[in-house]
């Protein structure tokens, strides 16, 4: 029987404030996963903590509400030992790119098949508001006592350096457009970056959803004014063609050079997306030729309640 | 003890093959049939500084080192000046002749307060404080000295055999050393030429080069050196021996009990058992295709906790391995494994702390640490083993525990364990059983992953099982496990995973808990690896006619009080035994047993302790001339 959108849909009350932009990405989490038909029991999203966390409670596959900043952790762990699972991790962008950074980086480096995607909105909203990794340096939300001190992060030229393979930025009230993209990052073979902009009408009052529609710009223009553009509505080619130093630097340059465009005109859609390299699974094959067919979590370790594993091999070079 | 109770010592600069040659002695040794207990002290040092290894064989059985050595071979200057006052009356030391005008000053790698009490020692005696000095306030005590010139010997083998290449191989140096050693003790020679053969067979050349120095230095030291009192010929094979160094007994353990997922960060002394489940990543199973561990090495420990509960979640047996500052990272962690029942094994090899403390040496500081890790309250197991062959049978246990009590399980081990090589009988597989508890293979209906049950343990699905969808949180949830704060709820998930540390002191059975060697009107209480050292030093004052009782608690938290109390009611003296500063475990047992220790052996040198200072203090005990608190220092 085909799974509809209200099959991945929970009874659990959602706490989120009225307005928030993480309402538009937990939908489009929900859609995109009707529209794979990916199962119930064969999907786990794994969150991290602050309101963002809270998604895996909202939608109805195995979910993983984990600690803060060590989402991937976790993600990582669990798809690496059951490899047929789709695993999603999602998070804040204090979660993944403050105290979490570490291992942003390093799950780049590995790129296991599966996916990230981080809430970005410029603040920590459960602790009330203050400067999350990507406000601005001088910007001054609401709840902060002087203006930011720290220069911010720049969360898609981060994950490309670090060596996630699919990296894209999406926005949360362009529901369908998010939605097509955790599509394609979910297909993607590798890691996956998205980076979700996503208004926090409680604590973020320069990153709004007027703002970014460009509401203030209007009233200069009467032309097109939303800040934000699909890059796929450019010539910009994001995809790394051939296995070549030179295709790859250059697709690299130019996501860096894509990634820092802000102000009066943001790019959205995918900025980099290279299949060349070796996901990490393929590593281990390498080493371990069953272990797609045989990982840890398929492994039959005993019979009758005894061991199966045959050490005496390891125990007959020991003996004297 | 038997005819044979002997220690020999090789000491070195780090990568001289300090290790190498202890290994190959040892080996020697075991193919005669006598049982052995080595240990290595290094430096925190990649190469350079000292590190000797001490190797003590009997033909009974041992499980520790004493204090003195009978046999010392050095290469270099630094290990006489180190260990030279350790050599026993009749004793030996094979040392480089070339070396006999060096001065203590020229030895840089000797630190200022250890000179200052070398000069000290060798002024007492009117000893300069050269090599010279040192190799003759030995000899006045009775000791044997051996000279040879390394370099003379390379230079003759190199005429010998043709090989002028060989006139400069200082790295031949080890083996020299050992051959040397074995052929002043008489052994005979083919249980050599075989050790090197098995322990460079992926190197034949190499393997040759060093058989012909062996075969070289073996008969100088048989033709050249005078006689020595101890000879080491052999004694009767105990069947199904194996020689184990440190971490086998764990990651061995790991791959019988089915532990399938190993994630880590490196760190002394933990790693050496990542990195060898690793080298030995592909598994043969039984009646069925090659199974596989997969070893992930993570950028910190934290992240090495996040995915070994990610796996354990999909119903794998998951592990790490840490010691004391990773295990600090570890903590936050822990409690969510905690409050989201997830059945971990964390293979804690304790070092001794604070802080970085001394990274390389021994310690059992970590105890009430592990027992009170993680915020807030949720029931966890601490268990600890004695030896080597003990951890190898205590990780299946760790593994069931887990499972069955749906628990994170912290198994304490040590550094003194961890660079022990010893001889043991051969680990039996089929005396680990494989328990897994209430994970379901199907689920039929509504699932809920923390549904109330009488015992307070729910069947537990895994990530990717049909039907099974279930949600975890470190928030206190619901038996969904969506997050609730309702305080009525509160208090039946408490109680629901809080009762399991009855479960665990009712189920599991007690001869698991705490093993009993005998009760006495003195009885030691202790935990961990100072079961070997304790067990000698009882043996030692056994036969003078002191009975000395002691209780190993391998089961620490939570704690069997009503078990140790009942077998220590008729004991009058309680003598708790550690390797640490503060008493850890009598900390622990005064908090149960509201009963006070009446005295403390503790060693916090970072050195393991030997069963001789053991069996001085515990002497002084029954003969009430010790301190309440008796320090041990033995050990460079």
């Amino acid at each position: 029987m085909a799974l509809k959108l209200a099959d991945y849909k929970t009874e659990v009350h959602n706490d989120w404030c009225p307005g928030c932009g993480d309402f538009g990405i937990v939908n489009a989490l929900q859609m995109a996963l009707a529209e794979m038909g990916i199962e119930r029991d064969k999907a786990t999203i794994f969150s991290g903590i602050g309101c963002s966390g809270k998604t895996s409670h909202f939608i109805n596959t195995f979910g993983v509400h984990t600690l803060h900043g060590r989402v991937l952790t976790f993600a990582q762990g669990g798809k690496l030992a059951n490899p047929e699972m789709t695993v999603i991790a999602v998070g804040g962008d204090g979660d993944g790119l403050g105290i979490g950074a570490g291992h942003f980086v390093a799950a780049g480096r590995r790129n296991v098949d599966m996916t990230y995607i981080i809430f970005d909105n410029g603040v920590y909203g459960l602790t009330k508001g203050q400067a999350s990794p990507t406000l601005r340096l001088g910007e001054k939300t609401k709840s902060l006592p002087s203006p930011n001190t720290n220069y911010n992060v720049n969360p898609i030229g981060l994950a490309v350096v670090s060596g996630f393979t699919f990296v894209a930025r999406g926005y949360s009230y362009d529901v369908k457009h998010l939605k097509d993209l955790i599509i394609k990052a979910v297909n993607h073979k590798g890691l996956s970056f998205l980076d979700v902009l996503q208004p926090c009408p409680t604590y973020n009052d320069i990153n709004t959803r007027d703002w970014y529609a460009g509401i203030d710009l209007a009233q200069e223009s009467m032309d097109r004014h939303s800040r934000i553009y699909k890059l796929e509505d450019t010539s910009f080619d994001p995809i790394v063609h051939y296995d070549s130093e030179k295709e790859i630097n250059e697709k690299i340059s130019q996501a860096m050079m894509k990634s820092l465009e802000w102000g009066n005109k943001i790019p959205t859609g995918v900025f980099y997306q290279n299949e060349t390299i070796s996901e990490y699974s393929t590593r281990i094959t390498d080493k371990i030729p069953n272990y797609l067919e045989n990982p840890p979590a398929k492994q039959k370790i005993s019979e009758n309640g005894l061991p199966t594993t045959d050490v005496s091999e390891i125990l007959d070079s020991l003996r004297v | 003890m038997g005819s044979t109770d002997f220690t020999w010592l090789i000491g070195g600069p780090q990568g001289s093959g300090v290790d190498s040659g202890a290994n190959i002695f040892s080996k020697v040794c075991a193919e005669l049939g006598y049982g052995i207990f080595g240990k290595r002290e290094f430096y925190s040092n990649i190469k350079g500084d000292h590190s000797y290894f001490v190797v003590r064989i009997s033909d009974e059985d041992i499980h520790s080192n004493v204090s003195e050595v009978n046999l010392m071979v050095s290469f270099d200057a630094e290990t006489i000046f180190r260990h030279f006052n350790e050599v026993s009356k009749g004793g030996g030391i094979i040392y480089d002749s070339d070396l006999v005008k060096m001065t203590s000053d020229e030895v840089h790698t000797l630190d200022e307060p250890f000179k200052e009490r070398l000069h000290k020692e060798l002024k007492s005696k009117n000893k300069s404080f050269t090599i010279a000095g040192a190799l003759e306030f030995a000899k006045e005590n009775g000791v044997n000295l051996y000279p040879v010139s390394f370099r003379e010997l390379l230079s003759n083998l190199s005429e010998a055999t043709g090989n002028p290449k060989l006139k400069g191989l200082i790295r031949l140096f080890n083996v020299l050393a050992v051959s040397l050693s074995l052929g002043l003790t008489k052994t005979p020679l083919e249980p050599l030429i075989e050790s090197i053969n098995s322990i460079f067979s992926k190197k034949p050349q190499i393997a040759e080069i060093n058989i012909k120095a062996a075969n070289f230095a073996y008969d100088y030291a048989k033709s050249k050196f005078d006689t020595f009192q101890y000879a080491l010929t052999g004694t009767a094979k105990k069947p199904d021996t194996i020689l184990v160094q440190g971490h086998f007994g764990t990651s061995i353990g790991k791959m019988v009990s089915g532990c399938r997922f190993q994630s880590y960060y490196p760190i002394t002394p933990a790693s050496d058992e990542s990195v060898y489940l690793e080298s030995h990543e592909l598994l043969q199973i039984q009646n069925d295709r090659p199974g596989s561990t997969i070893v992930i090495q993570t950028e910190d420990e934290i992240s090495a906790m996040g995915m070994m509960i990610g796996a354990a979640l999909t119903g794998t047996r998951a592990s790490t391995s840490t010691s004391g500052p990773g295990f600090a990272l570890m903590a936050e962690s822990l409690g969510w494994a905690g409050i989201n029942e997830v059945p971990i094994v964390i293979t804690l090899y304790q070092r001794s702390g604070p802080s970085t403390g001394l990274p390389t040496r021994h310690g059992q500081d970590d105890l009430l640490f592990a027992v009170h890790a993680g915020h807030g309250d949720f029931p966890k197991i601490v268990y600890a083993s004695g030896d080597i062959e003990e951890s190898f049978y205590d990780t299946g246990n760790c593994f069931n525990y887990a499972d069955v009590y749906q628990i994170p399980v912290i198994h304490m081990m040590d550094k003194f364990l961890s660079s022990s090589i010893i001889t043991c009988k051969k680990f039996d597989s089929q005396k680990i059983s494989i328990d897994r508890g209430l994970l379901l293979d199907k689920v039929n209906g509504q699932y809920k992953r923390f549904a109330f049950t009488d015992d307070g343990i729910s069947p537990r699905s895994r990530l990717g099982l049909d039907n099974g969808v279930f949600w975890n949180t470190g928030d206190e949830s619901d038996e969904f496990g969506h997050i609730t704060e309702d305080p009525e709820l509160r208090i039946k998930m408490m109680d629901k995973r809080m009762s399991r540390l009855d479960l665990v002191i009712k189920r599991i059975p007690q001869i698991e808990q705490v093993i009993s060697f005998g009760i006495y009107d003195y009885t030691i209480i202790s935990w961990g690896s100072t079961k070997g050292p304790i067990l000698d030093a009882i043996s030692m004052l056994k036969r003078e006619g002191i009975n000395i009782g002691f209780i190993q608690i391998k089961l620490i938290h939570p704690f069997p009080t009503e078990y140790v109390k009942s077998l220590l009611k008729d004991t009058k003296t309680i003598i708790d035994i550690e390797a640490n500063y503060s008493g850890q475990l009598g900390k622990i047992f005064k908090q149960n047993i509201t009963r006070d220790i009446d005295y403390f052996i503790l060693k916090y040198t970072g050195r393991g302790m030997t069963c001789t200072e053991i069996y001085d203090s515990l002497k002084k005990i029954v003969e009430n001339k010790a301190n309440k608190r008796e320090v041990l220092n033995h050990g460079a």
